[in-house]
């Protein structure tokens, strides 16, 4: 090969630029029809859930209050596992936080019961900050445990605090300031607040950088790295949203439930749910677990009769869709229709 | 004397924890696998147990002879049968949703099956027995055994290791899967072979549980964190860490518990996050963190 020569004779040119013919006029597409379908249909579906104080019973908006918060704890452990692989089962450090954070700040110190559910919520991010430093020491499975070690320390540490309740636990007395109707339509809004604003957020922030980011470090840590994704930081980022997120959800939680006890709020089975939630739904993608969240509370209301042999049905079907259909429902759905409501990838069409 | 007392209850309490941490530590070492399980397969060895003592009397130290085989052949067949399956690909999640599913399915169907109700499993005269050493220190023979036997349980493991060809195909295939299987091993069989062995270790350990204490179908995941803090305590990797982690677990627990009833389980807990923070490769762990 001629130094400084014009023409690349086979094999890639060192120094130089090689001459690029006209490449096609490409574009990069996200959203697609499906996905404005969806978009203009959730949206409608949003509005008239908003409005349910106006026509539905208040049995069923008490029923809905569970699935928006649980919708938001699954879209969260979501958002940790199926994007960043931080595979958590101590996700209910967050929701039992969020619970004493309410009742510390609107009974305690008399916080409005709005304000304090915010502020438990930025309580659950900075304890997050702590545990993500000491729990990101550990990888997979002991990542899981480490976690889940984290959140019984908190547990017992409320536990001994008699000014909370100690193992018994408190009541919720601010609630009582609200009569009951306002009180379950106040509930009611912040439960689909929370629910709707779990799945925008993941959305939007899939779809900037940090999505780009998890993508990489998904495909390849090391590479990622060596690429100058910011591995630690990202996960990091991604660890405090899932907190916040829980937080809130755990507040909202307890606002309903207005009973704060230690071994409840700081229960495995929350974590337990959102694992269910998500698997079956479709881990790793945003629409997976609004159905897995349907289908949870659809089986729970026809099989909770059946008392345990319902969680060993829960657990043999987790187990089944994690090694036959690893994308869950929605997975098997997206598959045969090519469909995406929530478009985070990047396609390149011809113009 | 009395914190002479607390410490050597503590050594002793922690023989059962490192008997616990024993089978963790072997299929994390052989094939990367965290067994969420772990906990509640100890629980069901002991409800095994149980189920022998009420039907033919015998002490429950005899049922070992059986619910050991038994253990052994299910780890056997859990690892042929699914758990192989969930290690496929460099995916992390598999193992974790996996073992945790199971762990799920285990302490639902031990409720369906064997109810709520506390049990113990009565080993007699030898679960009161303890030789006098002072006014204020008495070792009780049964713990003692206990640590003797998670001693022995390790030292045999270590031996097996070292000494043996199942041991050398534990250590090929835990080095190199790849490779391990070009020199003629099958990954498959080696794994399952370390997980019935685990499983092994992890009757013994539900079996002395459950005659030192009671037991109920839900305890599974405490017994869990605890083998998982003392593997972590003492360093991945490290037979004789494991030990010490064990040892390191039960004596802060019993200082904790001295200190103030509720504060036991919680100083074993943070001494662990204090070597999590301050010395994560553990006590005796090699210079790879976990």
């Amino acid at each position: 090969m001629t130094e400084g020569s014009g023409e690349p004779q086979g094999g890639a040119p060192v120094n130089q630029v090689p001459e690029v013919t006209a490449p096609p006029v490409l574009r990069v597409q996200r959203a697609t029809l499906p996905s404005r379908i969806g978009l203009a249909l959730g949206l409608a579906a949003v509005l008239l859930l908003a409005l349910g104080p106006l026509w539905a019973l208040d049995s069923v908006l008490r029923t809905l209050i569970s699935v928006f918060t649980l919708l938001a704890l699954a879209q969260m452990w979501n958002l940790l596992a199926g994007y960043a692989g931080l595979v958590s089962i101590g996700q209910q450090a967050y929701v039992g936080l969020g619970a004493y954070g309410l009742l510390l700040f609107a009974d305690t110190l008399g916080l409005p019961v709005l304000v304090s559910v915010l502020v438990a919520g930025i309580v659950g991010t900075l304890v997050a900050v702590p545990t993500a430093l000491l729990a990101f020491r550990l990888r997979g499975g002991y990542f899981a445990i480490g976690t889940w070690v984290i959140a019984e320390v908190y547990r017992l540490v409320i536990t001994n605090v008699s000014q909370l309740g100690g193992g018994s636990g408190l009541t919720l007395r601010a609630a009582s300031s609200f009569d009951r109707t306002t009180r379950l339509y106040l509930t009611y809004e912040l439960a689909l607040a929370v629910g709707v604003g779990a799945v925008a957020v993941t959305y939007l922030l899939l779809r900037r950088r940090l999505g780009l980011a998890l993508t990489a470090i998904r495909d390849g840590e090391q590479s990622a790295r060596s690429l100058g994704v910011p591995v630690f930081r990202t996960k990091f980022v991604v660890y405090l949203v899932a907190a916040f997120g829980c937080s809130l959800a755990g507040a909202v939680i307890y606002l309903n439930l207005l009973r704060v006890q230690p071994e409840a709020a700081f229960s495995i089975n929350w974590t337990a749910f959102m694992i269910f939630i998500v698997i079956i739904g479709g881990v790793g993608t945003i629409e997976g677990p609004i159905i897995g969240t349907i289908v949870f509370f659809v089986l729970q209301e026809t099989l909770s009769g059946y008392g345990a042999w319902y969680l060993v049905l829960l657990g043999a079907v987790a187990v089944v869709v994690t090694l036959l259909a690893r994308r869950g429902l929605w997975g098997l759905i997206a598959d045969r229709t090519g469909w995406s409501l929530f478009p985070v990838q990047r396609r390149l069409e011809e113009r | 004397m009395t914190w002479v007392n607390v410490v050597v209850q503590g050594l002793l309490l922690g023989g059962l924890y490192a008997l616990f941490a024993t089978g963790l530590s072997l299929m994390f070492g052989v094939m990367r696998l965290v067994n969420l399980a772990h906990g509640d397969l100890s629980i069901v060895a002991a409800f095994v147990a149980l189920a022998i003592v009420d039907r033919f009397h015998v002490n429950p130290l005899w049922t070992l002879l059986v619910v050991v085989p038994l253990m052994l052949g299910l780890g056997y067949l859990l690892q042929r049968g699914l758990l192989n399956f969930a290690l496929r690909g460099a995916d992390p999640l598999p193992p974790v949703l996996v073992t945790f599913g199971l762990a799920i399915i285990l302490q639902n169907l031990l409720l369906e099956v064997f109810s709520a109700d506390s049990q113990g499993l009565d080993a007699g005269r030898l679960e009161n027995a303890s030789i006098r050493v002072s006014d204020r220190l008495a070792v009780g023979w049964f713990p003692l055994l206990t640590l003797v036997t998670a001693v022995g349980v390790l030292v045999g493991l270590q031996l097996m290791l070292s000494r043996t060809r199942l041991g050398r195909s534990f250590r090929a295939t835990s080095d190199d899967p790849e490779a391990a299987s070009l020199v003629g091993l099958d990954p498959r069989h080696v794994f399952a072979m370390a997980t019935a062995i685990a499983l092994a270790t992890v009757a013994v350990a539900g079996l002395f549980l459950g005659v030192r204490t009671t037991f109920t179908p839900s305890i599974g995941p405490t017994r869990l964190i605890f083998a998982f803090e003392a593997v972590i305590i003492g360093g991945l990797g490290s037979i004789w860490g494991t030990l010490a982690g064990g040892l390191v677990l039960g004596v802060a627990q019993t200082l904790g518990a001295q200190l103030s009833p509720g504060w036991g389980v919680l100083a074993g807990h943070l001494v662990f996050l204090a070597v999590l923070a301050f010395r994560p490769t553990g006590l005796l762990g090699r210079e790879v963190p976990a």
